[in-house]
């Protein structure tokens, strides 16, 4: 690609990426979905199971928040997929791929516009959990750091939603889909519970699960972890930003050039 | 004249099905193509493979000079598109809908922002620019998606079905519109399922069936082959219908049609309300109770049967095509003067 056609898509994908802020704000559902259900997530798991589970030398609710910061935002990321099976069902793509403009600019922005909708999600979960006792313990830079390793790999999911969101018939397909990815993806982890107490061949898939891994560096980087609770021992949890960043490396990498080949034949169905 | 834009033996398969096969057109510049046919005859897969939107399986298509399938971008640059539904976006205003489309043809902000409002203004759609769309009826959605077409002034526009599912109002308003496009050199592919559309707006008529051409030409040379109005008459029992029937065959210029299920017998004349009058006179004489008697003009029906001697629903059933095909009736207007 030279250096125009970047340019071309980048612009593209920001008028793309307005266009699906602007829907956010016009759809009661949409907007509801981004900020009621991240404040509704934190008060449940932490006033219900709160009580209930018990993490040495820690508090469980900052065990658990950056865990639901994790299981957010790929939820979030999963509008990905539903926002265009609901394009091409409506026949917006078909208006999209009449026009002389870039190729991969509907998929850049619609991925832009979901982080930055996961940016206002992580926002309203972050001030609602310093509300109910989270605490950020660490520098101002590493938790910067771990707000972006959580959007990052947010963002690498939004791809494979893409992915997904064209080769399927209808938006409702997506939804039920990515429920029944994502509920065992984030549940099968270290996101509500610490893994330890798993049954062995579960405990390996968890630690092994790039959702545990950027959930355990988002602790580490919020400060959010414990000397007397260390880290299991498998290296994808000795090393978790090393290994999320290896994951979004690879999810970009495959789905990407998928999304933009299935892009250019999705057809109005 | 330079044809702006020419398929030759386009063909699209879908599985066991042929929605074109081996369809050839072309349009000179500055003219308008009507693109006549049923449900499921092929209309908008052609629209789609012109507008880059569709590989064809088969054959080749050039539009303005560009070919479709090497050369997309050069096309999308040249066209305008109005699909068959409108493909407005329901949670922007009218404004923002144009505005966006100006930005993505790459007209930049103010242009974009000025074009926008000029065609909300031509399109009587400025008093509801700044409403969402979800709050339009069909007919103003339909005309933000022509003027959606229209934002980078394409030389060439594609319209597929553009006034089906209008109200008359709606249908002589959008006439309207599109007369006005064409007198400013616009070269236009429409495609309709009405004859009387194409007679109004097209210099040329392509009938199509099966993804095939089975008629061309301009409309008065269509209806020459078809036959002017038909005078259609219901009568009150079977047992009428034979005398009926040879009552209208003495006045008819072409064969007459019997449809025994509904007592309706359809003769293609010349004469117009005089005929009409006469043959009121002769079934009268002969006893003839007469239910419903219309005299209408040819609709695409009447293409068909004339033109492949049955109409076009009885031929898929004929054939046994069109597996998973709409229905396929050719819903026909009817200017009747009851
Ligand atoms: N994506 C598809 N998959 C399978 N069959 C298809 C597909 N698209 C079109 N067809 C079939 O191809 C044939 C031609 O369809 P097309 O939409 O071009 O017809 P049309 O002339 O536009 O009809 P209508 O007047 O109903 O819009 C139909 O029989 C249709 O069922
Ligand atoms: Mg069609």
């Amino acid at each position: 690609m030279s250096a125009m056609t970047i340019q071309k898509a980048l612009g593209d994908g920001a008028i793309v990426a307005k266009r699906n802020l602007i829907k956010i704000k016009r759809v009661p559902d949409l907007l509801v979905f981004s900020t009621m259900s991240p404040i509704m997530f934190i008060l449940l798991f932490a006033y219900v199971f709160g009580s209930a589970i018990h993490v040495p030398g820690l508090s469980y609710r900052e065990f658990l928040i950056p865990g639901i910061f994790a299981q957010t935002v790929i939820f979030g990321a999963t509008i990905t997929g539903a926002g265009l099976a609901d394009d091409i069902q409506k026949g917006i793509i078909d208006r999209f791929r009449s026009l002389p403009m870039s190729r991969s600019a509907v998929l850049v922005g619609r991925t832009t516009s979901d982080v930055l909708n996961n940016v206002l999600v992580i926002t309203i979960m972050s001030l609602t959990g310093l509300a109910v006792g989270w605490r950020i313990r660490s520098s101002v830079f590493e938790a910067a750091g771990g707000f972006l390793l959580l959007l990052l790999f947010a963002y690498a999911i939004s791809w494979i939603m893409a992915w997904v969101g064209l080769i399927v018939p209808t938006p409702e397909v997506v939804n039920n889909a990515s429920f029944m990815i994502i509920f065992p993806l984030t549940f099968v982890a270290n996101t509500f519970v610490p893994t330890n107490g798993f049954p062995h061949g579960l405990r390996a898939i968890a630690n092994w699960n790039p959702v545990s891994s950027v959930t355990q560096a988002a602790r580490e980087l919020f400060g959010n972890t414990s000397d007397k609770f260390p880290a299991p021992k498998d290296w994808s949890l000795q090393h978790p930003v090393l290994y999320t960043l290896a994951w979004v490396v690879l999810l970009l990498a495959v789905f990407i050039p998928l999304s933009v080949r299935q892009y250019k034949r999705a057809a109005s169905r | 004249m330079v044809d702006v834009i020419r398929a030759t033996g386009l063909v699209k398969t879908y599985g066991e099905l042929r929605a074109l096969d081996g369809l050839d057109l072309a349009v000179p510049e500055g003219t308008v193509l009507g693109v006549l046919g049923p449900n499921g005859a092929g209309k908008t897969t052609a629209v789609r493979i012109l507008t880059t939107l569709l590989p064809a399986d088969a054959g080749s298509a050039e539009v303005a000079g560009f070919d479709v399938a090497r050369q997309p971008g050069k096309v999308r640059e040249q066209i305008g598109l109005s699909g068959q539904y409108a493909a407005v976006d329901e949670y922007l205003t009218g404004y923002e809908n144009l505005d966006m489309v100006g930005r993505l043809y790459g007209l930049g902000a103010r242009r974009s922002r000025e074009r926008a409002r000029e065609l909300l203004e031509r399109f009587t759609l400025a008093e509801s620019a700044d409403r969402p769309v979800k709050t339009y009826s069909g007919g103003m959605r339909r005309r933000l998606d022509l003027a959606g077409a229209l934002v980078a002034q394409p030389a060439v526009l594609f319209l597929d079905e553009p006034t089906t599912g209008l109200d008359p109002r709606g249908r002589t308003d959008m006439w309207e519109v599109i007369v006005e496009l064409v007198k400013s050199g616009t070269t236009l592919l429409l495609t309709t399922q009405y004859l009387e559309e194409a007679d109004r707006l097209a210099d040329d008529i392509l009938v199509i069936d099966h993804g095939r051409a089975i008629a061309q030409g301009t409309a008065d040379e269509l209806k020459a082959q078809v036959g002017g109005e038909r005078v259609e008459i219901v009568v009150g029992t079977p047992a009428d219908l034979a005398s009926a029937q040879a009552v209208l065959a003495g006045l008819a210029d072409g064969p007459v049609v019997v449809d025994e299920h509904t007592r309706r017998i359809t003769a293609p004349v010349k004469g117009g309300a005089g005929v009409l009058m006469e043959a009121l006179r002769r079934l009268d004489t002969e006893g003839v109770a007469v239910l419903d008697v219309a005299l209408r003009r040819p609709t695409l029906d009447d293409v068909f049967l004339t033109l492949t001697g049955h109409a076009a629903e009885a031929e898929e059933q004929n054939k046994g095509k069109g597996k998973g095909r709409k229905p396929t009736t050719a819903q026909l207007e009817e200017t009747s003067t009851r």
